[in-house]
This record gives C-alpha cells, structure tokens and sequence, in this order.
C-alpha cells in the first residue's frame, strides 16, 4: 500500500513539475512585465509556444550530424529525472531512496552538456561562444553548491533530500546565520544554472533577442521544431526544479507524507504551490531591480557565494565544536 | 598448497615479457617479429589480469622467495589484495594497449616497440614485488622503458630527447628518494622485505622524514603538484600505445607505491596529520591538472593533465583514508579508499580508451591538434560513440564511472567534519571545493576534446581521409567504453572485490552498506543506486522519443545553416571558412581570462592595425607552466656552481684525495654506530 502510495504520488508529482513548469515561467513574465507596468503576456503562452512549435518541421543544418537530433531529448531526460527526485508536495516518493543531491547536480551537468554539444554541433562561432561561458560558469557554480550541500549533510547526516527536509524541519537545524548564508550562496548558483538576469538575459526576457542572449539563445541558434520545445521545456523545468529545489531545502514545512493519502496531499499542494509563488515573485522583483552583469564580473559574483558558503561551513564547524 | 601456482605464472609472464624485450634492445630491426611483440605482451598481460582477479576473488597466494637479490635479503614476489588490485588494471589496460601496438604500431622502430613490453615487466615488478629491492628495481626498469623509446631514436628536433631526458632525471629523483625512505624504514636491520618493514612502522622524526621522501618521490613519479611538469612533455612524444599505459597506469603505479609505503606499511599509530600531505598535494594536482587540461591544443596534452587532474583525486581519497583512520573513523577510511580505488580502477580504463582513441585519429585523420579536426563523427560514428562514453566518464556524469568515484570521494569528504579538529575541517571544505571545481573543469576539458574534434566541419583536408579503424579495433575501443559504463554502474561488487586492499590501505574491513544494486556511506547517509539511475534515464529518454513521435510526427528536413544569418561561404571553401568555427583557443578563452591568468601565466597580446590600415586585428594568446621553470633554473644554477667546484678536485694532489676518501668513510661508519646505538 505504502509502495502504490508512493508510485501514484511519484507519478503525479512528475506530472505536476511538467505541467507547472511552463505555467511558472509564464507567471514569472507577467510579474516581471507588471513590474515595469506592462501587462505582459498571457499565462497560458509558454504552453501555446511549446504546442505551437511541435507542430513545425524540424530543420537541422546540411552538416548536423546525430548529435543534433538525439541531444534534446537527452538534456529532458536528465532534466526530468532531476524534477523527479527533488521533494514537491509529497515526501517518501516512490523514487525518494534515489534522491541524493549530488546525484541531481551530476543530472543537471548532464543535461548542460548535451545542451553544449548541440550548440558545436554545426560548427558555429555563436554556439561555441555560448557553449564556451555555460561550461565556464559551471567551473564557479559547482563549487559554491558543494559547500553548501557540505552543510546540509553536516546538519543531517545525509545528502538525501527527504533526509535534509526531515532533519531541517524536525531537528532544532544549528546556526540560522549558516543556513542563510547557504540559502545566498544556492540563490547565486540557481541564477547562473538557469541564465538569469545578472548573468544573461534569459530567452523569455522582454529584451531577450537570440542575439542578445549570450548563453542560452546563442547555443539554440539552429534548434528548430520539436528539438527547440524541447530545449524550451527543459530550460523551463529546469527553472521549476530549481525553485522546488530551494523551497524543499529551506522552507520544509508542510509536505505531507506520501501514504498519508490523497486529503492530505492536496494539502501539501496547497502549501506548495505557495512556495513556488513567492520564489518566483523574488526572482521577479531580483530581476526587474539588477542590470545585467559583464561577462567577466561572472567569477566574482561565484567567487564571493563560494566565500559565504564556506564562511556558513566554519560557522557549523564552529558550532559543532562548541556543542 | 606449497607453490603458488599464480605467482609462479606471474614471474613466468615477467620472464616472457623481459626476453621479448630483450632482442629489440640490440636494436637489431626485425619487421617480421613485429606483430609477434604485442602479441606475447597481449597473452601476458592478460595472464597478469587474471592472476590479479584471482588472487582478489580466492584470496592471496604465499609469498615467492627468489633465488636471488642481495645477500641480506633474497628478492620475493607476492600478490595482496592491494597489488592485485593494480595488477588487473595493469592487466587490463596493457592488454589493451598491446592490442592497439599489435594493429597500429608493428613498423615502429626496434626501440619504440621495445618500450611497451619493458613497461609493462616493470610496472608489473613493481606490484609483484615484496620487498624494497624489487620494488626499486621495478620502478628502474619503468623509468628505463620511458626514457628508451625516445632518447637515442632519429628524432629531427631535439624536443623528444629533452622531454626524454627530463622524465629520466624526476624518475630517478623519484627512485633516489623511494630508495632513502625504504632504507630509513627498514633501519639498520637490513631486512627488507614488507612483512619485516611492517613490523616496524617509522615513529617520530623518521616517520616525518619518510613521509616527506615518499611524498617527494612518488609525487615526482607520479606527477603530483609540484613535480609534474615532465608529464605533459613527455606524453605527445611516446607512441599511442605506451603513451596510453604512462597516462593510466604509471601513475597509479607510483600511488600504489605511496599507498604501500605510507598507508599500509606505515599507516597503523599515525597522528591526524599523516594524510594532509597527500590531500593537499592530490586536491591541488586535481584543479591544476583540469585548468591546464581546459588550455591545452594537443588532444594527447588534454588527456595527460586531465589524467593529473584524475591522478590527483585517487591520491586525495588515499590521503583522507590515512587521516580518518588516524581519527578513528574506520569505516569513513574504507569509504575513502574505496573511493579511491574504485576511481584508480576506472580512471586507468577510460583514460587507456581516450588515448588509444587520439592514436587512433592521428593515424586516421593526420593531426593530434584540436585545430586541425573536426567533423569525424561523419568519418568515424563507431569511435565517436566509444570516445563520447568515455569522455562522459572523464566528465563525472552518472551513470559512468568517473561519477562513481567522485560520489564517494565526496561522502567521504562531507562527512570527514567528523574528525572534530577545525583546522582539519577547513581543510576538508576546501578538498571539497576543488574535487566540485575538478570535475566541471574536467567536464570542460572533455567538452572541448570531443566536440572540437568530432562535431563542426573539417578544419583541415586531411580530416577527409579519416575512416573507421578495422574491427578489431572498433570492439576494443567500444569494450573499453562499455568497462568505463560497467564499473560505474556496479560499484558495489566492485567494492566487495576490493575489500582486501581497502583493509590493507584503510585498516577497515570496509564499508558495511553496500550491495549490488547501491552504495552507502553509513546506513542512515545517502544511498547511490547507480543501476536504478541508469534504468530511470533509459526510460525517460526512450519514453520521450516515443512521446515525440506521436505529438510531432513530422519528418526533419536538412537546409543550409542558419549561424545567425551569416551568409554561404564561397565554392573554394567547400566546408565553409574555418575560422568561423570554434577553435581551441577560443574554445579555452573565458577560463583563460578567469583562472588561467593567474595560475598558468596565460597571456593575450592584442595588436591592433593603425588608423586608416584595412589589415586585420590579431589576438596572440600563450600560457605556459610557471612551476616547471620555477623548478628547473634553481637547478640548472645550481648544476653549474656544482661543475665549478667539482673543477677544483682536479688539482687536488693523491694525498689530498686518499684524505677525503678516508674522512668520508669515517663519517659514513659514524653514522652508521650513532643509529645503530640509538636503535
């Protein structure tokens, strides 16, 4: 009974990070554009453009090879079995045992290497470019998660999510000020994971001409069709795992048990999609306040999370020693 | 069981190797024996594997004394658990490698194919060897197959004797210092063997001084940060075959001899701080050898620092399993050196795929340069498939290998606060950092390898030459990529197979959370089931292709590239300008002006045309290794001061002479009865 609970609740959580995710992206558009008193676009247009676009023939170039047409669904698989395993509304899921942090960044790298290898595809100088600074990025990203996830396994002796979410929300969860200083750190490398705004004008972005977009537009350049709403979804599921990643990690009240049936359940989603709200609303707010970044501020704007994650570590330490 | 059957056949493929050897260092050109070399070194190094699987499934054979050596201690061959362990990647990847020679090399000169058969004789005395003068003379017959292909050969240039000339002199700096730290361990006694050397771990100012001796000379072997700099000029000048076998076995080799000497013979009763010179010196080769990787323009250079990078995570994984064992925490050591381990095991095959892969390019498409690739996924899908496995693995994606050994290096690492000593603590978080910045600088290095290589257009005519290798060769570059899946998606028996040499290095009879399907670091930490994620991303991948197919059933259709709108090039470029692709360099430019700056010296020199000139800007970039000068020219001043005063001797009378001969020896017999009495 346990099992089938956790297998419908592990379906169902999958079916709501999929259809969530473009709904999001499309809710942080109309914020953004409220925020700079527009009336934006409607909630429903990532959808019509992911329906609009597997409608259209895909064009790969004369010299594409295989590496252009398998990469999309390469980069959504990962990408989908990252969404899978972060908490939602649900704990104890039916794939739950698997759900290890550093499993999920090994996902994610994944599927930004496909991304990568599909922009050098053909050989064009845009998609080098952008392949280039996404894999550079990584090189100060990763870093800064490690060290933040070097704290939470010091404060529940796991990297397995549910672990974390079950201590953090049962357990008095040591010094706040490394918890926040974590929760700074894991917001930096979340904007440089998913392109946003001080690192790169993100495809959505009112002024997010291909051209514009550096990282994201330049490696999609000569994505067309299917392999194009792929890429979209991905990136937009991405975005969505990323904010259920944080809502799990440091706001991990009221997610209901897996076998405590469906009534409570819905009460998990109610608490959840709340948490998904207000994290899309500061990422709004963060957006519409910054400029944009140079290229080559990137490092230290990585390098000092990398710093507040360790400084949050040394805290712990600190703690740790005393108690 | 009164001989022991599997030595016996381990000394009996030494001998078979070392005479197949022999013939060829009279330079005597025989072209028909040329196919027959590798062949014999197939058979024995698969009989090298084989005695290795054996002795780690069935336990170890006795030890095998030698009818000779010197006097006090007759020469003996035994096989542990820890030396099998390096044996079946011995066995394994000098199979392969052989395999590779057998097909690609046979009409190398004499003395090029001489190298591969007295690699592998030494680095499998090496292993074999239980005693310190058979592990010396191992390490000497290894720096002789690497100095010997290259040194007398008629090279054009001078830069292959030099990189020659260079590994011989760290490795036998390395060997000197191996030398002075076995005989500070074995003390006056004599006895050399490792059961004796055991007996009597080092304590106080010689257990310091052995660490310092080991660290200095498996490091220069092994090419750990300081002491790399020969490495990576060395490897673009051997040929494909014993160039594969340096990159990944001999390191591990040198590992091997640091793990025997420091964790095994010398680990038991050490304080905290017996590790940190291996986790420090293994996390800085770690992010060194990524970055230079990331730089680098000759595939073979990538794939030696990016062997170092990989190099300098098994040797950090041992350093933490000596200090979790010195702080009590056994079953952490084991994960550590499981980790360890495992990451030796799969690095070595995966690296032997990657190099054997770039031999098999340049005998295909004319270049090894980054820059004179491109496209040869069109000419070569099979190699392509094989090489993109293996990159993944290099990269740390799950379900490879690589990933396997970074996820419990890390579960070690993340729970390594545990010690309790701050200082230890910091020092643990920023393993952790750089283990996170090695593998996405590894991933990059990868990135850039194989999609500069197999993706874009020809950047050079010759490219269009290249065509799949014959099939045997096909099989084994895709059996080596399936062995680099394999061990990441089974690193739990894996494990179980290893636990002889995890108790021999850790002390611990192993993590106890481990089974087929997952690993754990304790049973209420994290679990890592490597078959269930493999499974999961099959079938989300198999059930997006079939989705897609029923949503958006239209066909693709081929068109000109769109690259932003840049038009067609002209008919005598008929794959376009080159330029207008990513290059190497510019591939590297981002890290280049991030990290390399300051930690390779990377340069650009930007020149600019005057006002009213139409010619071009042009933008120079060079970096180059600021440690390896740093080393030598104190060296090199010191060599002359040296000659001037050595000058000086030849006006010395006889009895001057027969005075400082005298003096000498008196000082030496002094030394001799200070710690003689003192022991």
């Amino acid at each position: 009974m346990t099992l089938l609970a956790g297998i419908v609740a592990q379906l169902l959580h999958l079916l709501l990070m999929l259809a969530l995710a473009p709904l999001l992206l499309g809710c942080i558009r109309i914020l953004e554009a409220r925020l700079m008193g527009r009336r934006g676009p409607p909630l429903l247009q990532p959808w019509r453009d992911l329906l609009k676009l597997l409608k259209k023939r895909p064009v790969l170039a004369e010299n594409a090879s295989i590496v252009s047409a398998v990469t999309p669904y390469v980069g959504l698989a990962a990408t989908l079995v990252a969404a899978s395993l972060v908490p939602g509304f649900a704990r104890d899921m039916a794939l739950s045992p698997l759900a290890d942090l550093l499993l999920v960044v090994g996902l994610l790298a994944i599927a930004r290497c496909a991304l990568a290898l599909a922009a050098l595809d053909i050989g064009s100088g845009l998609g080098g470019l952008g392949a280039a600074r996404a894999m550079s990025f990584a090189a100060f990203a990763e870093p800064a998660f490690l060290l933040a996830v070097m704290g939470f396994a010091m404060l529940a002796g796991s990297t397995n999510l549910d672990a974390i979410g079950i201590a953090l929300q049962e357990g008095a969860p040591g010094p706040r000020i490394s918890l926040g200083l974590a929760l700074v750190a894991l917001l930096a490398v979340a904007l440089v994971e998913n392109g946003r705004v001080p690192l790169d004008q993100p495809l959505d972005h009112p002024a997010g001409a291909p051209a514009v977009t550096l990282l994201q537009g330049a490696m999609l350049l000569e994505a067309s069709g299917r392999h194009l709403a792929l890429w979209q979804m991905t990136a937009a599921l991405r975005l969505t795992l990323w904010l259920a990643l944080l809502a799990a990690l440091f706001l991990p009240f009221g997610i209901a048990p897996a076998d405590s049936g469906p009534l409570a359940w819905m009460l998990g989603l109610a608490v959840w999609l709340p948490k998904l709200l207000l994290l899309a609303l500061l990422l709004a707010v963060f957006e519409s306040a910054i400029a944009r970044m140079r290229v080559f501020r990137v490092p230290e704007f990585l390098g000092a999370a990398l710093l507040l994650a360790l400084l949050g570590l040394v805290f712990l330490f600190l703690s740790t020693g005393l108690a | 069981m009164t001989l022991p059957p599997a030595l016996l056949l381990g000394l009996l493929l030494l001998a078979a190797l070392l005479a197949v050897a022999a013939p060829f260092l009279a330079a005597a050109a025989r072209p028909r024996l040329g196919r027959l070399v590798p062949a014999a070194c197939i058979l024995a190094a698969l009989g090298l594997a084989g005695c290795a699987a054996s002795a780690l499934a069935l336990g170890a054979p006795e030890p095998l004394l030698l009818p000779f050596g010197p006097p006090w201690g007759p020469m003996s061959l035994a096989l542990d658990g820890l030396s099998a362990w390096f044996l079946l990647l011995l066995g394994l990847s000098g199979a392969a490698c052989a395999l590779f020679a057998a097909l690609r090399e046979a009409a190398a000169p004499p003395r090029q194919a001489a190298g591969l058969p007295l690699l592998l004789a030494g680095l499998a005395l090496t292993l074999l060897a239980a005693d310190g003068f058979s592990l010396l003379l191992g390490l000497g017959l290894t720096a002789l197959a690497l100095w010997l292909p290259l040194a007398a050969g008629e090279a054009e240039d001078a830069a292959p004797r030099l990189a020659a000339g260079l590994a011989l002199g760290f490795s036998l700096f390395s060997l000197a210092c191996l030398a002075t730290a076995i005989g500070l361990l074995a003390g006056t006694a004599g006895d050399l063997s490792f059961a004796a050397l055991r007996a009597a771990p080092p304590q106080g100012w010689q257990a310091a001084a052995v660490m310092a001796l080991v660290m200095l000379g498996a490091g220069a072997g092994a090419g750990l940060l300081p002491l790399h700099g020969w490495l990576p000029l060395l490897q673009p000048h051997l040929p494909a075959s014993t160039g594969a076998l340096l990159s990944a076995v001999v390191g591990k080799v040198f590992l091997y001899v640091a793990a025997r000497l420091l964790l095994d013979i010398g680990g038991p009763a050490q304080p905290l701080g017996w590790g940190v010179p291996l986790l420090a010196a293994g996390a800085a080769t770690a992010v060194f050898g990524a970055l230079r990787a990331t730089q680098e323009g000759d595939a073979r250079s990538i794939l030696a620092c990016a062997g170092l990078g990989h190099l300098g995570l098994v040797a950090l994984a041992f350093g933490l399993s000596a200090s979790l064992r010195a702080a009590d925490l056994g079953a952490l050591a084991a994960l550590a050196a499981g980790a360890g381990l495992l990451h030796a095991l799969g690095h070595g095959l995966f690296q032997t795929l990657l190099t054997l892969v770039v031999g098999e390019i340049q005998h295909s498409a004319g270049s090894r340069r980054l820059d004179r690739l491109g496209g040869l996924i069109h000419a070569m899908p099979a190699v392509a498939l094989a090489a993109i496995a293996g990159c993944a693995a290099a990269a740390a994606l799950p379900p490879m290998a690589g990933f396997a050994g970074n996820w419990l290096l890390l579960q070690a690492l993340l729970a390594a606060w545990r010690v309790g000593e701050l200082g230890f603590q910091v020092l643990v978080a920023a393993a952790v950092a750089s283990v996170g910045v090695a593998a996405s600088l590894g991933a990059l290095a990868m990135l850039r390898f194989w999609a500069l290589a197999f993706l874009g257009r020809p950047r050079a005519p010759r490219t269009l030459g290249a065509q799949e290798p014959p099939r045997a060769l096909r099989f084994l570059f895709l059996a080596l990529a399936g062995a680099a899946g394999g061990i990441g998606i089974l690193p739990g028996p894996l494990l179980q197979l290893a636990t002889p040499a995890l108790s021999l290095v850790s002390g611990h009879a192993g993590p106890a959370e481990i089974s087929v399907w997952s690993v754990s670091a304790a049973a209420a930490a994290s679990d890592y089931r490597p078959l269930g994620i493999a499974l999961l991303l099959a079938v989300a991948f198999l059930g997006l292709v079939a989705l897609l197919r029923q949503i958006s059933p239209r066909a693709t259709v081929r068109g000109p590239a769109w690259d932003g709108g840049f038009a067609a090039p002209p008919p005598h470029l008929p794959f376009g300008e080159p330029l207008t692709q990513p290059s190497a360099l510019g591939f590297a430019q981002p890290l280049r002006r991030m990290l390399a700056r300051r930690l390779l010296a990377a340069r650009e020199d930007i020149t600019l045309p005057p006002p009213g000139d139409t010619g071009p800007a042009r933008l120079q970039s060079h970096f180059h290794d600021p440690l390896l000068p740093a080393l030598l020219a104190p060296l090199l001043r010191a060599r002359a001061a040296c000659a001037d005063q050595a000058e000086r001797l030849r006006d010395l009378s006889i009895r001057h002479l027969l005075g400082m001969v005298f003096f000498l020896i008196l000082a030496l017999l002094g030394v001799l009865a200070w710690w003689g009495g003192g022991a």
